[in-house]
């Protein structure tokens, strides 16, 4: 059923990288994607995978769901590969009619193919072994010095955690409009697109209407419960660097120089 | 001692029209004057519209008075400064479980008064767990809300209030979205609260049963007080209570009727028991 859902797409269990702070882990792949990017040769992108291998071990993620978020960028890897297998001129190894098939363009295609595929990956990974919850702590905290360029960044985390709570409610409640809608003869299964889009009207009020009417409440609420920004609050969760955490910035540290270096090396 | 007073309080909605200009004014609370005390239970009764909510809204001061005053274990709630030690000191529940969670966990939703009271971490901690054993939801500390019935998450939203120590609970409508388990659920809470934590409780509702074990009951009809009373003496006026489209609980009717029919029965039925045992009492069982 539709409240069953999980949001993101949170694998549970116990592990050394569901343990660490969620700070780690974003600055964790805001650095792993960083280093993709600086790799001149092949021996970069081998430390690259080897060490997300080691991540993926030790978050005892099944490496199938990995794998899932790659299907939604299986399209654009193609055209990535197709465009720079083609198009890059260069010594050509094989001619096919008009296309040649050059030695750069191979070189080019890989990495690219390469980089992507990491990149889709270790962010699956950061997303696969923390709560929404935690991350949206995580980046409140981090973001924290921009409140000194008056960014409301509490503002945003809240906003953020809010939604993350009522997307179930307000799917379940869509999931409800639309059966009553069904119910008295609407159609929102047949004719063109044109025609589909014109269906969602009588869905999407109603929603628009009980959204808002949900917020109002919602705001009452918070405000009967003493709620007035960021200030002067405390944290019933507060994020606290533990030994782990920084083993986990120094083994992180350690990689980035290391497959930086060895990855601008020119043999 | 009391805890929350009104005097003459008044409170107008005014209706404009899409240009602004003034339509006219619905007075939702008309001269309300009411004293509560200390570890009472007070039910507030009355039918859609009779202003109930809204007085309420007065307590908590989410809404002030057009006129007169209310008091909150001695401060005015129209005195903006002091509106988080009145909030803090009189928690509120209202109808919609769904609405009033904030967090994506039990617990986290339950802490949130607590932080943004700016009360420390461990003492949040010891609050939620109180709380929510308060309200028997601790085995649920660590669940999504949304996994929760209706009458779950109406009590962790009790337990939410709990946290934030209040002298004062009020209710608005608690029950009204909830099935029958899920409305004893919460009842059972209530009414745990106000006889162990000694926590005043003013339930607004409009299902009879729930009141039964009032200390005062105060009956609404277009935003001034109709009638007020024990359960005992409220429910004896079958007949006002009609008039003022209110029902009364289904054995209280019963024994109106059967004295109607001639029996000699006391006046105020609340429960089965009680009515056997007067029948009993008086040869008719």
């Amino acid at each position: 059923m539709l409240r069953d859902i999980t949001l993101g797409q949170y694998y549970s269990t116990e592990s050394l990288i569901h343990k660490l702070d969620p700070r780690v882990k974003l600055w964790g792949t805001c650095f792993y994607i960083i280093s993709l990017f600086c790799f001149k040769n092949f021996v970069g992108y081998l430390v690259a995978m080897l060490f997300l291998a080691l991540v993926i071990r030790l978050s005892k993620v099944p490496f199938r769901f990995m794998v899932k978020g790659m299907k939604s960028i299986v399209f654009l890897l193609l055209i990535t590969v197709g465009f720079n297998l083609f198009l890059t001129p260069g010594t050509p190894v094989v001619s096919l009619w008009k296309l040649k098939i050059t030695w750069e363009g191979i070189v080019l295609a890989s990495t690219m193919a390469l980089r992507l595929s990491l990149l889709i990956i270790s962010s699956s990974v950061m997303t696969l072994t923390t709560t929404p919850n935690n991350l949206t702590d995580g980046m409140e905290k981090m973001m924290g010095p921009l409140k000194l360029f008056k960014l409301p960044v509490h503002e945003v985390a809240m906003m953020m955690s809010i939604a993350l709570r009522f997307i179930p409610i307000l799917l379940e409640e869509t999931d409800k409009i639309m059966k009553a809608q069904i119910a008295r003869g609407a159609d929102f299964e047949s004719g063109n697109l044109f025609k589909r889009a014109k269906a969602m009207v009588p869905l999407l009020v109603p929603l628009f209407i009980s959204a808002f009417r949900r917020a109002n409440d919602l705001a009452m609420a918070m405000e009967a419960r003493c709620y007035r920004g960021g200030e002067g609050r405390t944290k019933m969760k507060p994020l606290i660097y533990k030994k782990q955490d920084y083993l986990a910035y120094a083994g992180l540290l350690i990689y980035f120089v290391v497959s930086v270096a060895l990855g601008r090396m020119t043999f | 001692m009391s805890i929350i007073k009104t005097k003459n309080l008044t409170f107008e909605y005014i209706r404009r029209d899409e240009e602004g200009n003034v339509e006219g004014i619905t007075t939702a609370v008309d001269d309300v004057t009411l004293n509560v005390r200390a570890g009472e239970f007070i039910a507030i009764l009355g039918h859609n519209g009779s202003g109930k909510s809204t007085l309420a809204k007065h307590i908590n001061a989410i809404l002030h008075p057009t006129e007169g005053t209310v008091w909150v274990d001695g401060r005015d709630t129209s005195d903006e400064s002091q509106v988080w030690e009145i909030r803090q000191t009189a928690g509120m529940v209202f109808q919609n479980p769904d609405n009033q969670i904030i967090g994506q966990v039990v617990e986290e939703d339950v802490g949130f008064g607590p932080e943004n009271m700016g009360v420390p971490t461990q003492e949040i901690w010891e609050r939620v767990a109180e709380s929510l054993r308060a309200v028997g939801m601790y085995q649920y500390r660590k669940s999504s809300p949304n996994k929760l019935s209706g009458g779950q998450k109406q009590r962790v939203s009790i337990a939410g209030v709990l946290a934030m120590h209040p002298k004062c609970i009020i209710l608005d409508e608690p029950t009204a979205m909830l099935d029958p388990n899920g409305r004893r659920e919460v009842i059972r809470a209530v009414r745990g609260l106000n006889d162990v934590e000694k926590i005043t409780v003013v339930l607004i509702t409009h299902y009879m049963e729930e009141t039964i074990h009032a200390d005062r009951i105060f009956v609404m009809e277009s935003g001034r007080v109709a009638m007020e009373g024990t359960p005992k003496e409220i429910f004896s006026q079958v007949e006002r209570l009609k008039e003022l489209r209110l029902d009364v609980p289904q054995v209280t009717l019963l024994a109106h009727e059967l004295k109607g029919r001639g029996l000699r029965l006391p006046d105020g039925i609340l429960t089965t028991q009680e009515l056997v045992e007067a029948m009993k009492r008086n040869g008719y069982l």
